[in-house]
């Protein structure tokens, strides 16, 4: 095992302790900080992966932003554990099994992609997530998609914005 | 087997470098403290602490051990591990900055060449913003364990200030970037004591937008709204006592000693000392000499913190919002489009 195999493990395990006690806490701010720590764990992989540029946009946008709204939302409504709507064994039941069923779909699914079969996963090397052939390739070769994507982002601003002052 | 077959002088050397950084920071930010009540007293034409040792130069350690012995308490309607985590997580990330800055050309000892920066990552500014908005959940936390209605206010106070101001900051420094076409710190050290000016020359506009963000992303006057005590009392540490209250404290001085490093590596030239060429000494004093202007630099910089903590008052809530999101957002823009359109014109 290298020192890679060895992180990878470490974060996988980090990452999949986190996001059970993302489900699992009672309490929905532990949740909020089990979940940042989840975008910790993948911004390693991340890293892992040499694609730095991804890690640190993965938490300044997620960690830092999205869930700082989170806890906003959750710590103004102020949920007390007893008036939460307790949900029925039957609906619990349900809950697992379609969960359970899409797990298993999304693992053949990928299993069975022949583009990815017989692949290696490039671990510290390969430097398409370096910040400047990323942003060569966003800039070339995907430049109608990401403006179309800024755009999107624009009007999702403005709608905000207009949202906002009524 | 080849598990952890990696170089171990570098794992050593690393590890010394940031010990010494970080009890340095926190040395420094001990004597800020102290700064901070001279010039105060300075600026009241009062004497200020002169009681602790010659020139009250043992007034923090006096401080320290105060903090220290003092009673620990948690409100017994206080959630009992976030409140812990708070100020844990304030300290933190306010020293976790400290990785990459670069604090002075590379050093040779014992055969080894020494580079004086914890990490030069090619996305060093960006780790730099990831550590900034971490640093609201210490605060966040903070306020909300405490189970207080004024801590509470005021934690959200700090949350949306450090949100709305980050994207100023944000904005300014895309212009610097367009500029020095590198996001690591010691490339843009490296450019500005190999071009002619300091980056300031270039960006005047964007430095004062990033200044006026720093001061609002520390939570200094006149946008230390978190702590104004005629309407919250003391702020989102009003709960918190014994060394749990000095880290948050301590956090808010080592923010100042950070943002200040930042401010001088990114616009004034980092570890550069003007009219002064490096190479003519040996190459271990011309490090010496580069840490030594960086702090003189940071030095100037929290000076300059202190001196409008105690000069200008401080903001209504909604002027501050309006600052942030009318004043400086579209300035930043302006900034941005000037530069992009000088560059366009080689300029």
């Amino acid at each position: 095992m290298s020192t890679v195999d060895v992180l990878f493990y470490l974060l996988s395990a980090f990452a999949i302790v986190s996001a059970t006690m993302v489900l699992i806490s009672k309490n929905p701010i532990h949740s909020v900080l089990w979940l940042i720590l989840v975008f910790f764990a993948i911004s390693g992989h991340y890293i892992l992966l040499n694609a730095q540029f991804l890690a640190i946009v993965n938490i300044i946008v997620y960690a830092g932003a999205i869930m700082v709204l989170f806890l906003f939302v959750i710590m103004l409504m102020n949920i007390k554990k007893d008036a939460e709507p307790q949900k029925q064994l039957l609906v619990k039941l349900t809950g697992v099994i379609a969960g359970g069923s899409l797990l298993t779909l999304l693992i053949a699914v990928v299993k069975q992609t022949a583009q990815i079969q017989d692949k290696q996963v490039l671990l510290k090397e390969g430097t398409i997530g370096l910040i400047h052939p990323l942003g060569k390739a966003l800039f070339t070769d995907y430049v109608i998609p990401f403006e179309i994507s800024s755009i999107l982002f624009l009007s999702a601003m403005v709608g905000a914005v207009i949202i906002g002052k009524k | 087997m080849t598990i952890l077959a990696f170089d171990w002088g570098l794992v050593i050397e690393k590890l010394i470098l940031i010990a010494v950084v970080v009890f340095g920071s926190l040395g420094i930010a001990l004597y800020t403290t102290f700064g901070e009540r001279k010039v105060a007293a300075i600026l009241q034409d009062r004497p200020g602490p002169n009681r602790a040792g010659p020139f009250g130069l043992l007034q923090p350690l006096a401080d320290g051990i105060k903090l220290i012995m003092k009673e620990e308490i948690i409100p017994t309607a206080a959630n009992k591990w976030l409140f812990i985590l708070g100020p844990a997580l304030a300290m933190t990330a306010s020293l976790m900055t400290c990785a990459v800055i670069p604090w002075g050309s590379d050093i040779e000892l014992f055969g080894r060449k020494i580079a004086l920066q914890i990490a030069d990552i090619n996305i060093g500014i960006l780790y730099v913003f990831a550590v900034v908005s971490m640093g609201v959940y210490g605060i966040m936390i903070g306020g909300w364990a405490s189970n207080n209605k004024f801590s509470l206010m005021s934690s959200l106070r700090a949350a949306s200030q450090a949100i709305s101001y980050e994207l100023a900051m944000g904005l300014a420094l895309i212009a610097l970037l367009m500029t020095t076409e590198s996001l690591s710190l010691k490339t843009i050290v490296e450019q500005q004591i190999q071009g002619n000016w300091w980056n300031i020359v270039y960006q005047p506009l964007g430095f004062l937008l990033f200044f006026i963000a720093a001061l609002a992303e520390c939570n200094r006057t006149p946008f230390d709204l978190p702590e104004a005590e005629n309407e919250l009392n003391f702020g989102y540490h009003q709960e918190y006592s014994s060394m749990k209250l000095g880290f948050y404290l301590f956090a808010e001085y080592i923010n100042m000693i950070m943002s200040s490093a930042i401010m001088a590596s990114m616009y004034f030239g980092g570890y550069d000392l003007p009219f002064f060429d490096e190479s003519t000494v040996a190459p271990n004093i011309a490090a010496m000499i580069g840490v030594g202007t960086l702090l003189i630099k940071i030095v100037l910089f929290v000076f300059l913190f202190m001196w409008i903590r105690w000069t200008i008052p401080r903001f209504r809530y909604d002027q501050l919002m309006n600052l942030g999101w009318k004043t400086m957002i579209p300035m930043a823009l302006f900034n941005l489009l000037i530069t992009g359109a000088l560059i366009l014109a080689n300029l």
